[in-house]
């Protein structure tokens, strides 16, 4: 039961956008010498969202002063990191964001760091529903079902 | 081509010169004879007996028939003639003269003669000039030999042989020096315009232009030049003919007036010598009548006595017309004499002529008296009326009387009309002196002693005319006598109107009387002939001279107007090949310009293709990008040509596979033609070397145009077939060693079992049977080679009529071909010229309904030893798994399993092969410890199949292996195939063409399971990397931790920095990391600055361990430090992946990483380790 939950969340999870086949990729890396090695990525990857976007925040606040090279290398790190863990409207954003940096629209970069930022909390919400599940799945004593997409 | 008639016209000028020297000698010794002639006629008469007047008159003769018959000799110049000149011996000595003279005719007939031959200008040549002259010469001998018969004056005829001989000799030497100098002339002349032809092709076209101007000014100077020459040469000749002609009119006339003299002389000396006779008769006579009448007593004579005597002697005075003598009479004694005679002395009536011619001497008056009178009393019969006359009373006679007297001379009167005959006369009077007068008397004794007068009356007119009938040439010659005793008045004695007064000639006359002076004046009676023969060869001259001139006139006119011609044409060359270049990089340029906003074009609708169209756009969309995909590659094509067209298209030379570039032509083809269902294979010879240095790029695209031309014209059946060999290979058809092409070559079209594909083709080896370089055997470079490619297809061909021009840009067979099948046509003329850049040929062969061979020769270098390319690294890992295994083929048609089993032979598999699955079931036995069945799609059939497979599984206890089944099948094939794959009968299904990728692909998955695969790899990977140091530089954390993750997962040991500085320290030698990997943006410090740091570092260190500064062993393993720095970046492209190794990386994986391309990159290191 949980199981099947499990793929089909993980599959609408690729369905949506979410995710692509980097996560796939990490997931690959996760064994038996290193069993938290998926969670472990991905919290450090929104730790590290959080301080970017933050970051990027207060240098987009600061009205007729914007140091758009900060927002861009931020933004840059934010790309290369979702980009690894697989987060692909994250990245997808960041890509957009970029561009609106490099053209210096305050207006775009101000509202794809909203959406980033939405987005990225989405993402950290499904993933710890996913993680929920996979811990379901361990304590009932499963194995966590390999899922094809 | 002018210098040609310019020569001859040199030689015939040369001729010309030495036939008028040589006339000019003829005519000196002509004018010498006619000098020696008044000299002859003294030693005659010194020897002969015979009188003056004979002698002249002989001479005279002799000179007139000399000229007439030395015409003769002209004519006929026949020595034999002059033998048989009967003659009295008193002309011996004429004769030979007139031989010598004769022998000169014969030497101007051989002038003659060599003349023609010198005007025969076509085959003229020293040694036939030498011929003729000599051939002259030899004739001149012949004469001579038939002219010394008189022996006498042989001597002198030497000499004037030897002169002549000497002379020609000379001519000859004259005329080889002036040949020599025009031929050295021509040879320069002709020489100087060719090099300047050479020069001018090899230069530039503008260059050129600038020279042909030159050249141009120059040609026209030469023409010029010629002009002139042949101006002067017409100059020349019309001189010449001029000067001919002035010199022998000159000759005749001086001849002429030479004539004249002598006969004058001749007739003047003839006159004198009979008045002299006469005169000395007369004397001799006066002699007798003082003997006889005056020294005897009674006298002895009287008028009868003296008539008779006188008359009887008249043939001794041939000119006298009478005589008489008269007695002195003193007037004292008149009367005593009168009556003595018994007449009275009569007076000589002179005041009326007329009166005195009729009257008889009766009835003349008696004389006046005077102091004495001198009456005639004898008188001869023919003047016996002047018996009785005194001849004191006429005035002239009594002038005579007196000065005879004195003088005891004869004594001549003027002339005046005698008494009767009424002709001009002279009377001479001799003195009759008493007996004993003595010798050196004085004027007073002789007066004194005088007795009487003899006196003869000599009749000029009939005189003269009896005279001058006696000579020869008497109609031809007018003669005047004329007494100039008186200077201011002539007084004409003899004489006509008649004749040419502008010429004459006088010759004095001596009547041996030294007081009167007489004259003879000659003259001819005709004027000058018109002279023929001066004008008849001069004015041949003349019209030779202006023939000649006019002929090369018309010959430089044409050599001008061709030259000039000529020189257009090479402009127009010029021009027209400076419009191709220019045409060319107009293309050239036009389609660059045109491909560049084309990329947009194709990229903008690639872009709109991405986005959300309905199906009507996304169609239009497709299509406009179809069209613009088929535009750029025609303008590429269009491009090619004209930079070929224009020489700026260069080859590379660089090393490459070319069994590579094989398959990726026919992995990019195969798509369009497994949709045609046509079987692409490849094949390359054996002695192929693996690497070949050239433009792999061109090459390809030969290749790719030649596979598509095929691939287009053949329909839904067949194959298409590439081959590579050596072009040695070919070059010996009956020692070949490779099966494949024997197979080929040694079958035409008319079997059709040994074709890949089963279908005909058409015989390759005619269509290399036209390279011109093929068989020849130039400079065997050993770092070259000659590939010879071979494109074969079964396709609808080649009209036989359009064969000729399908190398030709935008031609194709027909027009209906590119409606039918699309394309251009410029793709075979590219290839074409592509071709010719890598110095080889291309040539077809093509029967229509059967298909077309395409072949091309192609010189590569050949690469060195230890070269390897990049690229086919990830292979050779491939390669040594499969090295040393073994394979059966299971193929019934020969070549087909040739290809089949070189494309295994390059993965290191050895390779067996068996017709047929029965045969295989046979052979397979034999074969032990086989890995692989690779079984073509037509000889498959399920039974035999089960008995191989229960054969060979059957020994599955023996081996350790059992052999995996391949099925060899095309894309057409491949749904039953897939069927059974799924079926289990076969392991896995190869899809054809073969290629190497694919293959190792297939190879990999049947030999090592699916299962086995993962961890082989992996475990691949891990070996590789297991327990190796490996620094990992990110500032990005999650980046970094996948990374580190993603490494350890395969053993190795992972050090994280997060900045280029902290990488610098920990790489800082001596220090124990095996490799690097470093992202590229990072702040402060990226990941190219910190390599290039790196790189510095480990170089100065290097540099000390070289230089044993420091010990190597101090830094531990490595004598050289150089740690694998390996870039991860998001980006591929290709110029940060040139950046990345001109900062001294050895590589880079993409990120995020991905196992396979880690493993490749990696690999590349630690393989060595």
């Amino acid at each position: 039961m949980e199981k099947r939950q499990f793929r089909d969340y993980t599959i609408s999870l690729y369905h949506q956008g979410f995710l692509d086949d980097q996560f796939t990729e990490l997931k690959k890396l996760q064994d038996e010498c290193s069993p938290d090695f998926v969670a472990e990525v991905v919290s450090l990857f929104f730790e590290d969202c959080e301080k970017l976007i933050s970051n990027m925040a207060r240098a987009l606040d600061q009205t007729g002063n914007v140091d758009y090279k900060l927002v861009g290398s931020s933004v840059h790190q934010l790309k290369g990191s979702s980009s690894s863990v697989g987060a692909k409207r994250v990245k997808g954003l960041c890509v957009t964001l970029k561009e609106c940096c490099d053209s210096q629209n305050y207006e775009g970069c101000v509202r794809c760091l909203q959406q980033v930022d939405i987005e990225y909390k989405s993402l950290k919400g499904k993933l710890q529903d996913l993680f929920n599940l996979e811990q379901q799945i361990v304590q009932a004593g499963g194995r966590i079902p390999q899922v094809d997409i | 081509m002018a210098k040609k008639p310019l020569f001859f016209f040199l030689i015939l000028c040369g001729s010309m010169v030495i036939v008028v020297l040589l006339m000019f000698s003829r005519f000196g010794r002509s004018k010498e004879e006619t000098g020696s002639c008044n000299g002859e006629a003294r030693v005659l008469y010194k020897h002969q007996n015979v009188t003056r007047s004979e002698i002249h008159a002989l001479v005279s003769l002799f000179s007139d028939s000399d000229q007439v018959t030395s015409f003769e000799c002209r004519k006929e110049s026949s020595p034999g003639m002059w033998a048989s000149y009967g003659i009295t011996c008193a002309l011996n000595m004429r004769l030979e003269k007139h031989e010598t003279t004769e022998s000169f005719h014969g030497r101007r007939v051989a002038a003659q003669c060599f003349i023609p031959d010198g005007e025969l200008p076509l085959d003229l040549n020293p040694s036939d000039l030498s011929h003729s002259i000599s051939s002259a010469a030899h004739m001149c001998d012949n004469l001579e030999q038939s002219l010394e018969q008189p022996k006498e004056h042989k001597n002198v005829e030497e000499g004037l042989d030897w002169d002549l001989l000497s002379y020609l000799r000379n001519t000859w030497w004259c005329l080889i020096l002036g040949i020599l100098v025009c031929h050295r002339i021509f040879v320069f002349h002709s020489k100087t315009p060719r090099e300047r032809q050479e020069k001018v092709y090899l230069q530039e076209p503008l260059a050129q232009k600038k020279q042909q101007q030159c050249s141009q000014t120059n040609s026209r100077g030469a023409g010029k030049w010629r002009k002139n020459i042949l101006l002067l040469g017409v100059i020349a000749g019309v001189s010449l003919s001029v000067w001919w002609f002035w010199d022998t009119n000159e000759e005749i006339i001086l001849k002429r007036r030479e004539t004249l003299e002598n006969m004058c002389d001749e007739r003047a000396r003839v006159l004198q010598d009979q008045f002299n006779v006469s005169l000395n008769h007369v004397h001799a006579l006066s002699i007798l009548v003082s003997t006889f009448h005056h020294g005897k007593t009674p006298s002895a004579i009287d008028q009868k006595t003296f008539g008779e005597y006188t008359e009887r002697t008249n043939f001794e005075r041939p000119l006298t017309s009478g005589v008489a003598y008269a007695l002195k009479v003193p007037h004292l004694k008149r009367e005593q004499f009168e009556k003595e005679h018994g007449w009275t002395i009569k007076k000589m009536e002179t005041e009326d002529q007329t009166l005195v011619q009729d009257c008889v001497p009766e009835n003349f008056d008696p004389a006046p008296i005077q102091d004495e009178y001198a009456p005639v009393i004898f008188a001869q019969e023919t003047v016996s009326h002047i018996v009785s006359v005194d001849m004191m009373s006429g005035e002239e006679d009594r002038e005579n009387i007196l000065r005879a007297r004195a003088s005891g001379k004869g004594v001549l009167t003027s002339p005046f009309k005698l008494l009767k005959s009424n002709h001009l006369g002279v009377v001479l009077t001799f003195a009759v002196y008493d007996a004993n007068l003595p010798l050196d008397a004085t004027e007073e004794q002789r007066i004194e002693a005088t007795i009487g007068y003899l006196g003869a009356s000599y009749d000029m007119p009939s005189l003269v005319e009896k005279l001058l009938h006696q000579l020869a040439s008497k109609q031809t010659i007018a003669v005047d006598v004329y007494d100039t005793t008186n200077a201011s008045g002539l007084i004409k004695m003899y004489g006509s109107d008649i004749g040419d007064i502008s010429e004459q000639h006088i010759s004095s006359l001596d009547f041996g009387d030294p007081s009167r002076k007489h004259e003879m004046h000659c003259r001819f009676k005709h004027k000058l002939p018109i002279p023929w023969t001066a004008i008849i060869p001069s004015g041949l001259v003349l019209v030779i001279t202006f023939l000649v001139g006019y002929i090369f006139n018309e010959a430089l006119t044409r050599i001008a107007t061709v030259e000039e011609d000529c020189q257009k044409m090479r402009e127009l060359k010029a021009r027209a090949e400076a419009a191709d270049v220019a045409k060319s990089q107009f293309l050239a340029t036009v389609s660059h310009e045109i491909r560049t906003p084309m990329n947009g074009v194709l990229g903008m609708l690639k872009l709109l293709m991405d986005t959300d169209l309905d199906v009507k756009q996304m169609d239009y969309a497709q299509t406009a990008h179809g069209s613009g995909k088929d535009l750029i590659s025609l303008i590429n094509e269009v491009l090619d040509q004209a930079k070929i067209e224009s020489g700026r298209l260069e080859l590379e030379n660089v090393p490459f596979d070319m069994r590579f570039v094989l398959d990726n032509v026919s992995s990019l083809l195969s798509g369009k033609a497994n949709e045609k269902g046509i079987e692409l294979a490849v094949y390359v010879s054996r002695q192929v070397p693996d690497i070949v240095v050239g433009d792999s790029c061109r090459f390809r695209q030969i290749i790719t145009n030649l596979v598509g031309n095929s691939i287009k014209f053949t329909q839904d059946k067949g194959h298409i077939f590439i081959s590579v060999h050596l072009a040695d290979e070919v070059k010996e058809p009956l020692n070949i060693e490779d099966a494949v092409l024997k197979q080929r070559l040694a079958l035409g079209c008319s079997e059709p079992g040994e074709t890949v594909s089963g279908f005909p083709a058409v015989n390759a080896l005619r269509s290399w049977s036209h390279f011109k370089t093929f068989y020849s055997n130039e400079s065997h470079n050993s770092d070259k080679i000659k590939l010879l490619v071979t494109v074969e297809d079964t396709g609808v061909g080649i009209p036989v009529d359009a064969q000729g021009r399908i190398f030709t840009p935008f031609m194709q067979a027909d027009s209906s071909t590119s409606r039918t099948y699309g394309g251009t046509g410029i793709g075979l003329s590219i290839s074409k010229r592509l071709v010719e850049l890598m110095q080889g040929e291309m040539g077809f062969v093509s029967e229509p309904g059967i298909g077309s061979t395409f072949s091309f020769t192609g010189v590569f270098g050949k690469a060195e030893a230890n070269s390897s390319i990049a690229k086919l690294e990830r292979f050779d890992l491939a390669i040594q798994e499969f090295k040393g295994l073994r394979a059966l083929v299971i193929d019934n048609r020969n070549i087909r399993a040739e290809v089949t089993s070189y494309h295994l032979r390059r993965l290191g598999i050895s390779v067996d092969i068996a017709s047929s699955l029965r045969m295989a079931c046979t052979s397979v036995s034999k074969l032990g410890n086989l890995a692989m069945v690779l079984i073509e799609n037509d000889v498959w059939n399920k039974k035999d199949f089960a008995v191989l497979d229960e054969l060979l599984t059957g020994s599955k206890e023996t081996s350790a292996r059992v052999p995996k089944f391949l099925l060899l099948a095309t894309s057409a094939t491949l749904v039953e195939s897939s069927e059974m794959k799924s079926s289990g009968l076969i392991d896995e299904v190869v899809i054809k063409p073969l290629r190497m990728s694919v293959l190792i692909c297939c190879l990999q998955e049947t030999l090592v399971n699916g299962k086995k695969r993962q961890p082989r790899k992996r475990r691949n990977l891990g070996r590789l990397i297991r327990e190796k140091q490996i620094l990992v530089v990110d500032d990005n954390l999650v980046n970094r931790r996948v990374a580190e993750g993603a490494l350890k997962k395969y053993g190795a040991i992972v050090t994280c920095v997060e900045s280029g500085k902290a990488a610098l320290a920990m790489l800082k030698p001596p220090h124990n990391f095996d490799a690097c990997f470093m992202d590229l943006q990072m702040p402060e410090m990226d990941g190219f600055e910190a390599t290039r740091r790196i790189r510095d570092l480990e170089r100065r260190i290097n540099k000390k361990i070289a230089s044993g500064e420091v010990s190597a062993e101090m830094f531990s393993k490595f004598n050289s430090w150089h740690v694998p720095i390996l870039a991860m970046t998001a980006d591929v492209i290709q110029a940060t992946n040139e950046e990345c190794m001109k900062c001294g990386m050895d590589g880079y994986v993409s990120k995020p990483f991905e196992e396979e391309v880690l493993y490749t990159a990696v690999a590349r290191f630690f393989e060595s380790c």
